[in-house]
């Protein structure tokens, strides 16, 4: 396992607070001097406190820390789905901060694929219909759709269970549809917030399984939160948060 | 849109007795819209068919005749009345539209039953007509009420002599024993005393003498009355009247005062030997919705042709009419807004609940791609599909239940009617009726999600996400 702490990696380091990665022209993300904060009340809490690193394309990279340092906060700005208070993110080369709300989810919608700790499928669509959806929201034909869905669900064997409704699902099954679903558009880039946090152990194992078996062949670059030792044995590369502060980047396995 | 409609209708039976019970509350509004609404119409349809059976939708009047002519209508004729009325009739654009056009002469006067021993007398207000025409207005049903009265033969064009009165001045004139009225009591005996308004009129019979009408002494197989009136010179003239029936006028001042004879009779009375005019030419139309453009020619024609004349509609000669309209209508559009107000609270209510249970579920499908305003429109077609749903039951319903009130041969009076006519309900019959209820429901329903539909659309992704 090939380890980078980037605190020692020449020119790069802690500066003011921040901790820089090395950057990647080809990064699937960008992140510079990104903070963020929430306000409770009148106090303002600080979430992330200014990191800057680079996430290149086709990795099977994870962000790691306890509960609290900052890894949601930060995959909800590689989502598009926050925006920071400061600094800048960038994604797929677009620099998502420049874009209205439109045009951030119609970024998500061809670009992000979404895996989440609760599964968070549609209960009133079967997993077809799930896995289908973001298909149709990028207007995808339906003939290509049709196929493309039932290769997903077959990709994660549930090609026998496409018209069951999610709550006809177990839980691996339910977050078998959803890996589907991320995948199905072929995006850029999937997030995954702690995928494998309400499986068993042994779920858990054939879900990361599952999802190191179709990022190898479709080559997308997943960035996971997590911090299951299970998962992070997975990681091609690993960033370390504490206190909303980058303090580690680990490279466990070389780009192919 | 197919994904979008078919998730609001599983997120409708997703939530199955919520949605039950607010699309409940928008078929209540929709039937109870639907059915007054029909109620309304047949309201609406009966009363403008009597009306127009009895004055026609236009009127020609000469100037100043509506305002000041009642009180002495032998001073309001309309000069050579014939010829106006031929150029009515004649022009292409009136012509074609006309059902019947007929003059009529009114007359106030005198009435007395001095046969038999009788010794009434009563003030009247009277109309003379044309039987034929008279019986052709009574046809005219353009609604479908079933208003229509068959000729009964009463009154005939070729007997100038008959008449008819209402049912009123039948039992005040002491007719109702000789014309057989029901439910019709006799006048309580009382002595003569002198300066008694019950004292023979003598005078009156020797007048009707002078003027060679019977005398009320002929016999014959109708009563008689000996009407008196003013000549347009001022002088009285008398003529004596064979009493064909009564007929109830819907309204007590008028049933009690009402006498219908024939044209000529009426003119002889007030212009004697003079020139017989007409105080009015009513026209009727075998459309109600041609009245304005009927109106509009009329008014050219006269205009054009220098005639001292003016028009009046329906609605300025029964302004009964326009008050029952006006009255019923307020009442419809306040028990509408009534059930607009439940259903808005209602849909409001039932989509904040549904925009809760599914923050989690907005989060995830923002976080998908989908725009604010997709988010939005999936919970106002959800809106909008409860009450569409809701209003077409509403109207089913309405429809059901209007068949069965129809069927069930209710009869009642209406306002302005003086005997019992079929209790309906116009719905089927009243295909609008159907669709705006419908469509005032479902834009409410769409309009009460829009609320609900911009929290969820408001919604932070990620606090969305975060919800439990």
């Amino acid at each position: 396992m090939n380890t980078v702490d980037v605190k020692a990696a020449e020119g790069y380091g802690t500066t003011g607070g921040t901790t820089r990665a090395r950057p990647d022209e080809d990064a699937a993300v960008r992140l510079r001097d990104v903070a963020k904060s929430y306000t409770t009340g009148e106090v303002e809490v600080p979430a992330l406190r200014g990191i800057t690193f680079d996430i290149p394309y086709h990795r099977f990279s994870m962000v790691v820390g306890a509960s609290g340092s900052g890894k949601s906060t930060l995959l909800n700005l590689i989502g598009c789905i926050d925006a920071p208070t400061l600094g800048s993110v960038q994604v797929c080369g677009e620099k998502v901060g420049t874009l209205d709300d439109d045009a951030l989810a119609d970024f998500r919608a061809k670009n992000i694929g979404f895996i989440f700790q609760t599964f968070s499928l549609i209960p009133v669509l079967s997993a077809f219909e799930n896995v289908e959806y973001p298909l149709v929201l990028v207007g995808t034909p339906e003939a290509e759709r049709r196929r493309t869905t039932n290769a997903l669900l077959e990709a994660v064997g549930l090609a026998a269970h496409a018209k069951r409704r999610p709550n006809e699902l177990s839980g691996g099954q339910r977050q078998r549809v959803a890996i589907a679903r991320a995948l199905v558009k072929a995006p850029q880039v999937v997030l995954a917030d702690e995928p494998t946090a309400n499986l068993d152990s042994e779920t858990g194992a054939s879900i990361v399984e599952l999802m190191r078996r179709v990022q190898a062949e479709s080559r997308t670059t997943f960035v996971f939160a997590t911090h299951d030792p299970q998962l992070m044995s997975q990681a091609d590369e690993t960033f370390v948060i504490r206190d909303g502060t980058l303090i580690e980047h680990r490279t466990q396995r070389s780009a192919p | 849109m197919s994904l979008l409609l078919k998730t609001a209708a599983r997120n409708i039976l997703r939530n199955s007795r919520r949605s039950f019970m607010t699309g409940s509350a928008v078929a209540a509004g929709a039937l109870a819209m639907t059915l007054f609404g029909g109620f309304v119409s047949y309201i609406f349809a009966g009363l403008e068919t009597s009306n127009v059976q009895r004055v026609g939708h236009l009127s020609v009047f000469r100037s100043g005749y509506f305002l000041f002519g009642s009180g002495n209508p032998a001073a309001y004729g309309i000069d050579d009345y014939r010829r106006v009325m031929d150029l009515i009739a004649q022009d292409p654009v009136i012509g074609p539209r006309l059902s019947v056009i007929t003059p009529t002469q009114s007359l106030v006067g005198i009435a007395g039953n001095f046969s038999g021993g009788n010794q009434a007398s009563k003030t009247f207000f009277g109309v003379g007509l044309i039987p034929s025409a008279r019986d052709r207005m009574l046809q005219w049903d353009e609604r479908h009420t079933g208003q229509v009265h068959r000729p009964d033969g009463r009154l005939s064009d070729d007997d100038q002599s008959r008449g008819l009165v209402g049912v009123g001045l039948a039992r005040i004139l002491a007719l109702c024993g000789p014309l057989h009225i029901r439910d019709c009591p006799p006048a309580p005996a009382r002595g003569s005393e002198p300066g008694d308004a019950t004292k023979p009129r003598e005078d009156l019979v020797r007048l009707a003498e002078l003027d060679g009408a019977p005398s009320s002494e002929t016999k014959s197989v109708s009563p008689r009355l000996e009407i008196l009136s003013a000549t347009a010179g001022g002088a009285p003239n008398v003529v004596s009247l064979a009493v064909a029936g009564a007929e109830a006028q819907g309204v007590r001042e008028l049933d009690d005062n009402f006498i219908a004879m024939h044209l000529g009779l009426a003119q002889q009375l007030v212009y004697g030997r003079g020139e017989h005019k007409a105080t009015a030419i009513v026209l009727q139309l075998h459309r109600s919705e041609d009245m304005a453009v009927v109106r509009t020619r009329l008014e050219r024609l006269i205009a054009d042709d220098h005639l001292d004349l003016e028009v009046r509609d329906v609605r300025d000669l029964s302004p009964f009419y326009v008050q029952v309209v006006a009255m019923f209508g307020a009442i419809f559009i306040f028990i509408s807004l009534v059930m607009g107000v439940i259903v808005l609270f209602a849909v409001v209510n039932t989509m904040t609940m549904n925009v809760m249970e599914r923050t989690n579920e907005i989060g995830t499908i923002r976080a998908m791609g989908v725009r604010r305003g997709g988010v939005r429109m999936q919970f106002i077609l959800e809106g909008a599909l409860i009450g569409a749903l809701g209003a077409i039951v509403g109207v089913i319903l309405a429809v059901a239940i209007a068949a069965l009130v129809n069927g069930a041969g209710w009869t009642w009076i209406p306002p302005g009617n003086s005997s019992p006519t079929a209790f309906k309900v116009n719905v089927l019959g009243n295909p609008m009726l159907i669709a705006s209820a419908w469509a005032v429901l479902t834009l409410v329903a769409t309009a009460a999600a829009l609320i609900p539909a911009n929290r969820a659309a408001r919604l932070s992704v990620v606090d969305a996400l975060r919800h439990v």
